[in-house]
């Protein structure tokens, strides 16, 4: 299935470099593209791994698109998206156990508390850059696990075991419908991080990048960009960690925020390239897709250990990701570089 | 329950870790403080120090001659690190931020992965004579002889630092590249070399930190994650670069970490270093003896 993502998904790519300066249409059409690939995939196939498989490789699509509207646009590297992840599944968790919440329920009210976590790392910001930064998202994530794992009400470290519902009609099992509700996420969260990147929003957030005291100096209002870029960033990985205890039908601290996650998060749009929308994603389908192959023929420590030998490799050898290579070659082969023109235009 | 007893003997306890805390950030104190590397990966050299004691164990070596004898391999490896940074970032300046990071990040998930596929998940424990035993001062004050030769090593190792950075002519280099890296060219230095050095001290005196980690407690790969807390804590708290104040913020940490767990239970344990990192940062990100 993956694979086939894959396929649709730089098809899309090509249409919208190709498109010079941001044709919308066609990134619309690609999205709807994308769904109807979706619902005829579940329409055909009864296998349930397909759409297990697929869940994770979208859920890290939408994590490596929210992680880059911080890291790639606006430069501030987030080491602790776990923490994102986990809140938003302990959340989703909390609406199950007191309200019984249905799953759309328990995604907005994750969005919303990770947003707010978003929040406040965003004033952390504030004060801290670069190094500091990085460092105190990793401190976030790890004191809010300490607090978990004290927390009876949550399972402390032994964690809890939770029964699935029935799916809602359309859907003939549950993994179908987690998969059908990733998928709008995934399509959801890579609008936006576009969104993000060719409004004044991305025009400012990567003033911030280059030079965030100069950015200050000519009126940018770089706080407002700051907190914007961590509100929704945050609010889309908690999005993305709800579903986790539907699809595990267990949660437990320590695999919730796993430094996996973290990495991941990273790795993938290094990987595909930070300074456009479709970097992330061609990253998290790559990465993704390979990892679970990896998982399944290989090992998953395994797995584990390819995303981070790429991800040093990519930041030494190649640094803008596939997406520079790709410029690159395009500029050698003389053909002018539409994709290139595409990205300085928006820039 | 509030006890006398029971605060003088986290009072004790926490200086006695509060010195080995010291020693296990010292080096990046150099790394970072000094030379300004987001050195991220540093824990996890620091727990490979460990496993590398642990497989020396293996062959009945002492956890302290290993970690000595592991220190010049730990250099060497230090200044290939170096070398490849220097190459691939700093010496084009721009942009070293992200990329930087992300490749300590990279570097650190590489070798926590690499040890539990070697080493699996289980923690691993090295054997001494000094390990197991105790000095019983009252039935409440027992004091474990493991942390008391820790303790000891990490003095020596601390203060020895300090005083090869202070008095001898390569450890006034090494500062003063810190100081201004074009005054050092302009005095006929070449800084990369200082640099170089500087980074294979402070991974060689973590190798050594390492074996002390091991004979504190049992080590397991994700110890590292929890050490990014303890020893950056420790680092900024002393404000970047200051090796004394390496000392004494490594005993503002002990002292506070062994009162919550005596206090609050041990699985608060983890949240106390990166708490008090966070707050320092927040209140007073240049450290308490910051320059």
């Amino acid at each position: 299935m993956s694979g086939k993502m894959s396929g649709k998904m730089s098809g899309n790519m090509n249409a919208s470099a190709g498109s010079m300066g941001g044709n919308n249409r066609i990134f619309v059409i690609g999205c709807v593209g994308v769904l109807l690939a979706a619902i005829a995939l579940m329409a055909g196939v009864k296998i349930d791994y397909v759409f297990n498989a697929s869940f994770v490789v979208l859920q890290f699509v939408v994590l490596a698109s929210a992680w880059n509207i911080l890291g790639g646009y606006a430069g501030y590297v987030n080491f602790g998206t776990s923490a994102f992840f986990a809140m938003g599944g302990y959340s989703a968790l909390f609406m199950i156990k007191a309200f019984n919440a249905p799953l759309l329920v328990q995604i907005l009210v994750a969005a919303c508390v990770a947003g707010l976590l978003g929040l406040g790392v965003g004033l952390i910001s504030l004060r801290l850059r670069g190094i500091f930064f990085s460092i105190a998202t990793v401190a976030v994530a790890i004191i809010l696990e300490t607090v978990i794992l004290n927390t009876e009400y949550f399972g402390g470290a032994k964690g809890l075991q939770m029964m699935r519902p029935e799916p809602m009609a359309p859907f003939e099992s549950y993994d179908k419908m987690l998969f059908f509700v990733m998928i709008l996420m995934a399509i959801t969260a890579v609008a936006i991080s576009r969104y993000i990147e060719r409004s004044w929003i991305g025009r400012g957030l990567r003033a911030i990048k280059d030079n965030e005291e100069a950015a200050e100096c000519v009126g940018v209002p770089t706080l407002k960009l700051k907190l914007i870029a961590t509100v929704v960033s945050g609010a889309l990985m908690g999005a993305a960690g709800a579903p986790l205890v539907m699809y595990m039908r267990f949660i437990e601290p320590v695999s919730a925020f796993s430094l996996n996650y973290s990495v991941s998060a990273l790795a993938m749009p290094i990987i595909g390239g930070t300074s456009s929308w479709i970097g992330p994603v061609i990253g998290a389908l790559l990465l993704g897709s390979v990892q679970q192959i990896v998982t399944v023929t290989i090992s998953s420590e395994l797995n584990v250990l390819i995303v981070g030998v790429l991800l040093v490799f990519f930041v030494v050898v190649a640094p803008d990701g596939i997406l520079g290579l790709v410029r690159k070659l395009r500029a050698k082969g003389g053909t002018s570089g539409a994709a290139g023109s595409a990205k300085g235009g928006a820039k | 329950m509030f006890s006398w007893d029971l605060l003088i003997g986290a009072l004790v306890f926490g200086l006695l870790l509060g010195c080995f805390y010291a020693a296990v950030s010292i080096g990046l104190s150099v790394s970072f403080g000094l030379l300004d590397v987001p050195h991220i990966a540093h824990p996890s050299f620091l727990v490979m120090g460990g496993y590398a004691t642990w497989w020396l164990g293996g062959y009945g070596w002492d956890p302290i001659l290993a970690g000595l004898f592991l220190a010049p391999v730990f250099f060497v490896l230090g200044v290939v690190m170096y070398r490849i940074y220097y190459a691939t970032f700093e010496r084009h300046g721009s942009d070293t931020g992200l990329r930087g990071l992300a490749f300590f990040f990279g570097i650190a998930f590489i070798i926590e992965v690499c040890l539990i596929l070697a080493f699996g998940v289980d923690q691993r424990l090295v054997e001494a004579v000094y390990i197991g035993k105790s000095i019983d001062f009252t039935d409440d004050l027992r004091i474990p002889m493991r942390l008391l030769v820790a303790f000891a090593a990490a003095l020596l190792l601390t203060i020895g630092l300090t005083l090869y950075l202070g008095k001898t002519y390569m450890g006034r280099a090494i500062k003063a590249v810190a100081q201004d890296q074009i005054a050092l060219s302009l005095m006929g230095a070449d800084p990369v070399r200082v640099k170089q050095w500087a980074f294979g001290i402070a991974t060689a005196v973590t190798a050594i930190a390492g074996a002390l980690l091991i004979i504190i407690g049992p080590v397991d790969p994700q110890l590292g994650r929890i050490y990014i807390g303890r020893t950056f804590c420790v680092v900024v708290l002393a404000g970047l670069g200051s090796m004394s104040g390496t000392l004494v913020a490594g005993l503002i940490l002990g002292v506070t970490e062994t009162i919550v767990l005596t206090f609050f239970g041990a699985s608060w344990a983890p949240a106390v270093a990166f708490g008090l990192l966070l707050v320092m940062l927040g209140v007073r990100p240049q450290g308490l003896f910051g320059r």
